[in-house]
Parts: structure tokens; C-alpha cells; sequence
């Protein structure tokens, strides 16, 4: 590099501007992210607010055209649907964590698995529907519950197993190899050292699952269907609120609509709060 | 004979067989569970395609580059809805990248260490919002607005250059491909964003050091360090974004329109492979038009398919850079 060129103002005043308008940009990206976000919580809170009360908790949802009525059902649904979901998911998703991590280190078969198991993880959820239908709804007759079980579980368990994987990696090795001194199986040194050692990593993924699946509309649209009326019955069609705020909100009624904000609502702060919950918990296990 | 034959007591070689027993017992069931991922891919697949073979049979190839969907004479063809899920999601991926590379930028360069957690979570939090109030704040919120406001100052301005001023006419109404493939973008920008920050951080510290001590900018380090050295995480994480912008049913099924036509401008109302599949698989008939569904459901599976293996298979090469950091 000639004298001339280091010397030269006008690169340099050139090159301070690209980084200026750069980091600008890049500066006003990051707003426009936040107040997306901030825009979409407050049409949330003053929509879904407004429609919230509790007679909303306790009646079920009304027929067209009638007046008030609640989503009591829904509520119940879904937290029957995202539970049996839960615990369909939790041994599958770990134990498959468990083997990927423990046993899947050089295996060709675990490397497949592991592919495979990170394209489920975004694969499209009405796709997934279709398969739940094909499979459980048409041989059944009928749409249940528990199609839409199965349907969520399917969904969650490459989120459990991902976490979980992850988690159960880092427990260090020496805490195998103690054990294994001690002369235990290895069954034992990963269920009763590994697994609880990553404790509150697992969590996490459990909870971060949950959150994930409490919103998911699509698979639930042909499998679990939805019911107008208030039943615990799991192999009938039964209510969920994410499918119920997709028929609400497209429909012409104005107290349907306000239903269905009212729902937006609560799904959003369950699915906010339990990504939180899963923060704090992981965030104690870094520190201890 | 040596020591530990010597310890080899019956008892402790019945214990010792019960355990290899327990132990293979716990490798062989954990494996069955690990197997069960690779058997719904399986699964999925082969259940698509059987129900989805009248189709196959009777339109043939022909389906996926035909217009018709004439559910009253059983005339289908999965153009229109291709056509749609490929618009929306490139529409998507335009903005969204820009967007999502200044966020990464922002959090792993400029922003001050004390906000990167907060900020870092706020993103993260955008992408845990359920795409169902996605579609409803396109629908309530943000097409009104995008009718008003937006649609008149695009066609005043883009609609007037010859050539692509077709795309950006037609009625105001807010509702169509545009504004589908806009709030599509929002969703998936978190996605994105947060991949990018997770590949950025993997550049070793001496490399972005070594590039401010000889005298370049924070913008000079990120294009031409950070960006080259991270070039196939980058790729995978926007791949990833395109798979998921394609397989969004709700988010997309509010906003697009449902309407059964092709249109040369985006502000017209279109229908995606999934809005379609949420709107009609549940009054189909069995028949040709169930599956008809079918098989854009198995469309929609493969093409996200090959899209997410791609992303996978760029960030498993982004990783194993990591690997070789010092």
C-alpha cells in the first residue's frame, strides 16, 4: 500500500460511512423485530382483555347466533389433549435422547436417526395431521382425542429428544467413568447418574415441548375435530382452544370473535409463561 | 490361573449375567424409541402416497403443473396451490433475511452486553408466539392497515414501473399473497435471526481480533470475516426458515385469501398447499378430491423434505467448523 492511499481521507470517510449505514440498519432491524413483538402482545392484551371475564372459564361454547357462552370446554379439551400428549411423549423423547446420547456415538444408525429426527422437528404440523388421520382416524370412524393426541405427540417427541440429547452431552464423562468404577451397569449409570445429573436440562425440553404444542392448530383440525359441547370423553371429537379460535375468529359473529381473542390470550401467555418457566429452570442448572 | 478368576464366585457371575441382560434389555428398548422417529418419516411417507394413488393413477404427473380444481366435474390439479406456497414463502424469505441478518448482526456485535440476553430472549419469545395469532393479527390488525396505507403507496409507486408494476395491482383489499407471504416473514424471522446469532458466535474471537487490529470497521469485520467463515451456517438457517414458511397452515390460511385462482398480481387472493388442506380436507368427499389433497400433502412433505435435509445437512458442515476452531 502506497503513502498516498493511507493518506487518502476520502476512503476512509467512505469506509466510516458504510459502517455507519450498516450498523444503522442492522440497529433498526433489531426495532423492528421488538416492536413487532410489542405490537402483537398489546393487540393481545386490549383485545383479548376486553373479552376475558369468567363466565368465560365457566360455560361452554355457544351455538351461531346465540349470545354469551365461554370456552370452558376448549379449555378442558386442550389441557387433556396437551397432557396425554405430555405423557405419551415424555418416555418416548427420552429414552430416545438417552440412546442417542449413550449408545449412539459412532453409529451409523444414530447418526440417520439424529438427521431424521431434526427435519421432524420442522416438519409441516398440518402434514402430520393428514398422517394422524390416515392412520387413527379413517381405520377408527370417528375423530378423538386421542388422534389428536398422537398427533401432538408426534410433534413433541423430536423436541424431547433433541433436549434431552443435548443435555444428557453435557454431563461429564468423569461422572460415567466414576460410576462405572463403582461398578454399576450401564443402565443404571444412565438412568440414576446421567439422566439426573441433566435433571433440569430435561425439564426444559419437556416444558419447551409443551409450549410448542399448546398452540399447534393444524394437526388438531382432522383429528381431534372439535365438539360444542362440554365432554371428557377421549375417543369422542372433542373441543381444543386452538381450533376453536380458528372457527371463532373466521366467523361472522361478533361474540364469537371476542371468544376467540379471549383464547388467543390465554394460549399465548401459557405458551409465553411456560418458555420463561423453561428459561429459569435451565438458567439455575448453569449456575449451580 | 489369575485375580480375576479368582473373584469370579457363581453368585457374582449369575449378578454379572443378570446385569449384561439388564443392559442389553435397556440399549435394545431405548434403540425401539430412537427407531420410532425414522418409522413416522417412514410412516408418513408411505401413508401419503397410498392415499394419495387415485390421484396418481388417474391425473398422473400431469396434477402438479395443472390449474383446474373443479371439485363439482372431479378435475384437480395442484398448480394454483403450489404456486402459492412457493410465492408466499419467497416473499417470506426476501424480507426476512435482510431482517434477521441485522438482528444476528445487532446481538453478536453491537449491542451492548448487558441487553443481549434480554434481547436475545425477546426474539426467541417472538418465535414461541403460536402461528394461529399470527393469522389473527394479519387478519384483524394488519390487513386493514396494509389496505389503507401500504397497497395504494406500492401501486402508486412499484405499480408504475413497466414489467413488475403487475404484480402490485388489482383491488386494496388487504388480504392476498403479499400480505400472507409479510406475515410470514414476521414468523419466521425469529427462526432465522436466532440460527444466525448461533453461527456467528461460532467465529473464533482471534479471527474478528485480528481483523480490528489492523484497522477495520465493525461492518468491514462482519462482511468479509464473519460472513465468508460462516457462509454455509448462514445458508442452512435461512433453508430452514423456507421450510417452515412453506409449511405454515394457520398464519398463512387467515391472511391469503382462499381463493382458487392464479394471478399474475400479489395482491390478489391465492390459496398454499396448506391453507388448501386446512380449509377443505375436512368437508371432502372421499374420492378424487380427497385425494387430491393427498397428494398435495405429499408435495408439500417432499418439497420441505429435500429444503430441511439441505438446512440440515449445511449446518451439520457450519458445526464441524467448530471443531476445528483453535
Amino acid at each position: 500500500m502506497s503513502n498516498s492511499t493511507l493518506k487518502d481521507p476520502s476512503i476512509y470517510a467512505s469506509r466510516k460511512r458504510a459502517n455507519f449505514i450498516g450498523l444503522v440498519l442492522s440497529m433498526s432491524a433489531m426495532a423492528i423485530g421488538l416492536i413487532f413483538l410489542l405490537w402483537i402482545l398489546s393487540i393481545l392484551m386490549f383485545k383479548g382483555f376486553s373479552a376475558l371475564s369468567f363466565s368465560m372459564l365457566t360455560h361452554s361454547t355457544p351455538a351461531p347466533g346465540s349470545e354469551g357462552g365461554g370456552l370452558a370446554n376448549a379449555i378442558v379439551g386442550s389441557l387433556m389433549i396437551v397432557v396425554s400428549c405430555t405423557l405419551l411423549s415424555t418416555p418416548i423423547g427420552v429414552l430416545a435422547g438417552v440412546y442417542l446420547s449413550e449408545y449412539g456415538d459412532r453409529s451409523k444408525m444414530a447418526a440417520v436417526t439424529r438427521f431424521v429426527n431434526d427435519i421432524m422437528l420442522s416438519a409441516p404440523s398440518i402434514v402430520i395431521g393428514l398422517f394422524v388421520y390416515a392412520l387413527v382416524v379413517v381405520p377408527s370412524k370417528h375423530f378423538s382425542g386421542w388422534a389428536g393426541t398422537i398427533a401432538l405427540s408426534l410433534i413433541a417427541i423430536p423436541v424431547v429428544v433433541r433436549t434431552t440429547e443435548n443435555m444428557l452431552k453435557l454431563v461429564p464423562v468423569s461422572l460415567r467413568e466414576a460410576a462405572f468404577a463403582l461398578g454399576a451397569p450401564k443402565w443404571k449409570v444412565s438412568t440414576s447418574v446421567v439422566l439426573k445429573a441433566a435433571k433440569s436440562g430435561v425439564m426444559t425440553g419437556l416444558l419447551l415441548a409443551l409450549a410448542r404444542v399448546s398452540g399447534e392448530t393444524a394437526p388438531l383440525l382432522f383429528t381431534a375435530l372439535n365438539n360444542q359441547f362440554f365432554s371428557l370423553d377421549m375417543n369422542k371429537p372433542m373441543a381444543n382452544l386452538p381450533v376453536v379460535i380458528f372457527q371463532f375468529a373466521m366467523s361472522p359473529y361478533d361474540n364469537w370473535v371476542s371468544l376467540a381473542w379471549g383464547g388467543a390470550l390465554l394460549i399465548t401467555l401459557t405458551v409465553l409463561a411456560l418458555n420463561i418457566v423453561a428459561r429459569v429452570v435451565f438458567r439455575e442448572k448453569v449456575a449451580v | 490361573m489369575n485375580n480375576a478368576d479368582i473373584l469370579m464366585t457363581p453368585h457374582r457371575q449369575s449378578v454379572l449375567r443378570w446385569q449384561r441382560w439388564q443392559d442389553f434389555f435397556f440399549e435394545k428398548t431405548t434403540m425401539v424409541f430412537a427407531l420410532s422417529t425414522l418409522v413416522a418419516l417412514t410412516g408418513i411417507i408411505v401413508s401419503l402416497f397410498i392415499s394419495s394413488w387415485p390421484v396418481l393413477t388417474t391425473f398422473g404427473f400431469e396434477f402438479f403443473y395443472t390449474v383446474e380444481w373443479d371439485i363439482i366435474n372431479s378435475k384437480f390439479g395442484g398448480l394454483i396451490a403450489i404456486f402459492g406456497t412457493v410465492a408466499t414463502a419467497s416473499i417470506a424469505i426476501l424480507i426476512a433475511l435482510p431482517l434477521s441478518f441485522g438482528i444476528a448482526v445487532f446481538l453478536t456485535e453491537t449491542c451492548p452486553m448487558s441487553l443481549r440476553r434480554p434481547l436475545g430472549t425477546a426474539i426467541e419469545l417472538l418465535a414461541a408466539v403460536p402461528s394461529i395469532i399470527y393469522g389473527m393479527f394479519g387478519l384483524f390488525v394488519f390487513a386493514p392497515l396494509f389496505a389503507e396505507y401500504v397497497q395504494p403507496a406500492l401501486a402508486g409507486t412499484l405499480g408504475q414501473i413497466p414489467g413488475i408494476g403487475i404484480l402490485f395491482t388489482g383491488a386494496f383489499n388487504g388480504i392476498g399473497i403479499l400480505a400472507a407471504g409479510l406475515i410470514l416473514a414476521m414468523m419466521i424471522l425469529p427462526f432465522i435471526a436466532s440460527v444466525m446469532r448461533d453461527v456467528f458466535e461460532i467465529v473464533p474471537p482471534i479471527l474478528k481480533e485480528s481483523a480490528y487490529g489492523i484497522g477495520c470497521t465493525t461492518w468491514e469485520v462482519v462482511t468479509k470475516i464473519v460472513l465468508p467463515y460462516t457462509k454455509t451456517g448462514v445458508v442452512g438457517g435461512v433453508m430452514l426458515g423456507l421450510g417452515r414458511a412453506l409449511g405454515e397452515t394457520m398464519a398463512v390460511t387467515f391472511v391469503i385469501g382462499n381463493a382458487h385462482k392464479l394471478s399474475p398480481s400479489l395482491f390478489s387472493p391465492g390459496n398454499s398447499i396448506a391453507s388448501t388442506l386446512a380449509n377443505e380436507f375436512g368437508e371432502a368427499e372421499p374420492g378424487l378430491h380427497y385425494a387430491s389433497l393427498f397428494s398435495l400433502g405429499l408435495a408439500l412433505f417432499l418439497i420441505t423434505l429435500v429444503v430441511l435435509s439441505l438446512a440440515k445437512w449445511m449446518l451439520i458442515r457450519a458445526e464441524a467448523k467448530k471443531g476445528m476452531k483453535s
